[in-house]
Parts: structure tokens; C-alpha cells; sequence
């Protein structure tokens, strides 16, 4: 399994039957190809839609149906549409009960970031800074370390904040971590590694309690 | 009643320095037969306000790729590469908004509505420019409305008192924008008879449109 689809697949363990579920682009949107049997997950779409189902076939795609990543989708029974106030009336008011985004940084404090580099990439926000605000459970989804090793879960994020301490989970193909008042707690480790070598990966301080399991 | 006009008509009533909603998101739901006619047009200095900029060569990302907008209130620009180089070149300026603030400005600027109250963004390097208010020992952004001189939307279907329904998640930030600009022109796919649409699937009222389009392929 590449470490997507680790990290994919342990996240959608999170996913209760019933949750209404915002995924982020990238590997965020893999979750939805691990949700457990049983568990049935209603997606919310930022640019105004509940109730995503899956990428149509080749040559049944509706042009006016797509993703916030502008790729098509299709609906589903229950679907319905909104416009983007209503739309986001649901992100900012409480009613998502989980949101999973990507990130360039995470820290100590569940802080995050994910939506600029200064003088190199200055896409915008999008609906980022609203999902992580108004989420009930709120997910980073990403590779512990970047393109030359180094830890990507900082004491501090050295990138403009997304948000400030607003993150509950931090998963990655190395770590299953539970953001708490006292700071970051090793719940899980992935079957490959050991709890010394996720520690010597990670710049922040992790709280290790007595017992750590296994994820696969 | 709105009057139905053609695109290069609409596109000329929009001039220099105005401020220009567009519909759409990632160039769904955009009215591009009035985004095509106003790059024909060429009119420049615009202030545009649009949820992203789409594609250098999709929905309102012409406006910029032709050079006509020189400044923008949006949320996300990560799609369109010439809006990140005139803005880095300090061509374009940019006024940077969360997705659902930036909405729910739009949504107040058409409803009478001074400001709102928001957290999102709280912490972040958006405290360096907007004004904190507490209430109940809870902090908030205060949001201003955001109107326009004109909006140019899309819908699916019209009738001739211009009721507006719409399509799937092209609706976007169309009926959002219809009440926030003094003048509304929406590009429609089919104008039908008055009494053909269904009142209650009706999502935007014709009392905020002040012209219509008929789209062409």
C-alpha cells in the first residue's frame, strides 16, 4: 500500500454511519475509497452540494455537476444543491461532523497550515479557513515528512496559519496523533515503524502514553 | 419585466472602474457568452468579484488573461497561472477571502445588512487587516457587505418576469450575487412563457433581474 492509501485508509476508520463528511483535495478525497462496509457517509461539496457520489463513467459526465476540485461527480439518491452561502451557512454553523485537508505544516498547538508560501505559491484559501473553523471532528491528512526528510509537525508552524488550534487528528503514514489541551498524544503507529523512530521523524513534542497500537 | 438583449449589448453597459460580480465556480455556472463579449468589448480597470478566477481561457479567468480586471475581491486564484503572475508582477491587486465569508459578504450586500460577525480566519494573518469584535467573550471578524455596479450570472431557465432556476451545482454563487449589484444581467439557457416554472422550485425572484441573455452554444 503507498502511504495515501495508509493514510486514507485509517482515517476513513474515523467515519461513523450517518456523518456528513467534507474531503479536501488530494489525499483527503482517497478516503472515500475506504470507508468501511456498513458505514454509509454523506459528502458535502463546498461550491453547494450534499450527497456526492462517485465519478461518473466516461461519456456520462454532467457538465454541471463537479467537485470543488472541478472534477465531475455524480449524485446520488438524496442529493441536494445549494447555493454558496447556504453552502457554507453548513461548513461555518456546526453541521459537518468531520472535514479532512491536506497541509504543508501541523503543530504543537493544532495549529495548521496550508494555503500560501510566501513568494512561491499564493493560491488563496478557498473554503479552507471555513472547514477549519466550523467542523465538528477536523482531520490533517499528510506525509509526516516533506521531499527531504524533514518533519512536517513542527512546536510551531513556520508558514502562514490556516488556522489557530483548531485541528482534533493528525494522521500520517507514520502516526495516528490526537490533538489534546496538553499537547499531541501518540495514540497509533503504522505497522511499519516503531514509536522511536516516529519520535526521531517528528520536530514536535509527542506525549507517549502506556500503551500504542498498531495501524495497518 | 426584464428586457432580453443580446451579450454584446449587456457587455457594453458595463464600464471602466466598475465593479463586476461573475458567476460561477471553476467555470461552471459562469455566463461565458457575456464574459466572451466583454474581452470582444475590452473594457479595462475593472474591480471584479468572483469566488475564483477559473481557467486562463474558462469563465471569468478571460477577463483576466485579456488584462482587464486590475483589481479583485476572491477567494481562491490556484487555478489560473496568469492571475498569480499579475499579481505577483503587482499588476493585479487582491483582496484575499475565505470562500464562505466572501459569500456571505456578497448575500449581505443585497439584503440590507450592515455587516456579520465571523470567526473564520481568527489567528491567522487576516487579524493584520480586519477590525476584531467580542461578543459574549467570543471573538469575530467583523465582515463588511460587498456590492457591485453590475453582476453578470448564469441560470438554466428564465421566464419573461426573469424567475430563475438553475442547474445542479452550477448554481454556485449565481443567486448570491443577483440581489448585490444595481444592474443584473443573467444568461440564460431557455426563457420560457410566465407560469411555466414551478414557483416553488423558483430560486431566484425576477424582481432582481434587470436583463436577460439568451445563451448561445
Amino acid at each position: 500500500m503507498d502511504e495515501t492509501a495508509i493514510i486514507a485508509k485509517r482515517i476513513a476508520k474515523e467515519l461513523r454511519d450517518g456523518d456528513v463528511v467534507n474531503l479536501g483535495i488530494g489525499i483527503p478525497t482517497e478516503v472515500v475509497n475506504h470507508i468501511p462496509k456498513g458505514v454509509n457517509v454523506y459528502l458535502h461539496s463546498e461550491n453547494g452540494m450534499i450527497g456526492v457520489g462517485p465519478s461518473p463513467a466516461k461519456g456520462s459526465e454532467d457538465k454541471d455537476i463537479v467537485n470543488a476540485g472541478g472534477g465531475f461527480i455524480s449524485p446520488i439518491a438524496v442529493t441536494s444543491y445549494m447555493d454558496s452561502a447556504a453552502s457554507f451557512a453548513i461548513v461555518r454553523g456546526g453541521h459537518l461532523d468531520m472535514t479532512v485537508l491536506g497541509a504543508l505544516q501541523v503543530d504543537e498547538e493544532g495549529s495548521i497550515a496550508n494555503w500560501i508560501i510566501p513568494g512561491k505559491m499564493v493560491p488563496g484559501m478557498g473554503g479552507a479557513m471555513d472547514l477549519l473553523t466550523g467542523a465538528k471532528k477536523i482531520v490533517a491528512a499528510m506525509k509526516h515528512t516533506d521531499k527531504e526528510g524533514k518533519s512536517k509537525i513542527l512546536k510551531r508552524c513556520t508558514l502562514p496559519l490556516t488556522a489557530y488550534k483548531k485541528l482534533s487528528l493528525i494522521v500520517t503514514d507514520l502516526a495516528f496523533i490526537e490533538v489534546t489541551p496538553e499537547g499531541l498524544v501518540l495514540r497509533e503507529i503504522h505497522e511499519s515503524t516503531t514509536v522511536d523512530e516516529v519520535v526521531r521523524c517528528t520536530e514536535a513534542k509527542l506525549i507517549l502514553p502506556a500503551k500504542i497500537i498498531h495501524f495497518s | 419585466m426584464p428586457e432580453i438583449i443580446d451579450a454584446k449589448t449587456a457587455a457594453s453597459m458595463v464600464k471602466e472602474n466598475d465593479r463586476l460580480m461573475v458567476g460561477g465556480f471553476l467555470a461552471v455556472g459562469a455566463p461565458e457568452n457575456l464574459i466572451d463579449a466583454l474581452v470582444e468589448k475590452g473594457t479595462k480597470n475593472l474591480h471584479m468579484i468572483c469566488i475564483c478566477t477559473d481557467y486562463i481561457d474558462r469563465g471569468n479567468g478571460k477577463l483576466i488573461t485579456a488584462r482587464q480586471v486590475k483589481s479583485l475581491q476572491v477567494s481562491h486564484i490556484g487555478t489560473n497561472k496568469n492571475t498569480q503572475a499579475q499579481f505577483t508582477e503587482g499588476s493585479l491587486k487582491i483582496e484575499f477571502n475565505p470562500q464562505g465569508t466572501l459569500s456571505e459578504r456578497i448575500r449581505i450586500g443585497g439584503a440590507g445588512i450592515g455587516g456579520f460577525l465571523s470567526p473564520v480566519g481568527l489567528g491567522t494573518i487576516l487579524e493584520q487587516e480586519k477590525e476584531v469584535v467580542e461578543v459574549d467573550g467570543q471573538k469575530f471578524f467583523l465582515e463588511r457587505p460587498i456590492k457591485a455596479d453590475i453582476a453578470i450570472i448564469r441560470a438554466k431557465k428564465a421566464d419573461r418576469f426573469g424567475n430563475l432556476v438553475y442547474s445542479k451545482t452550477a448554481r454556485n454563487a449565481n443567486p448570491v450575487m443577483a440581489p448585490s449589484a444595481k444592474i443584473t444581467i443573467v444568461e440564460v439557457d431557455e426563457i420560457v412563457e410566465n407560469g411555466e416554472l414551478d414557483p416553488e422550485a423558483i430560486v431566484t425572484s425576477g424582481i432582481f433581474v434587470d436583463y436577460l441573455v439568451q445563451h448561445k452554444e
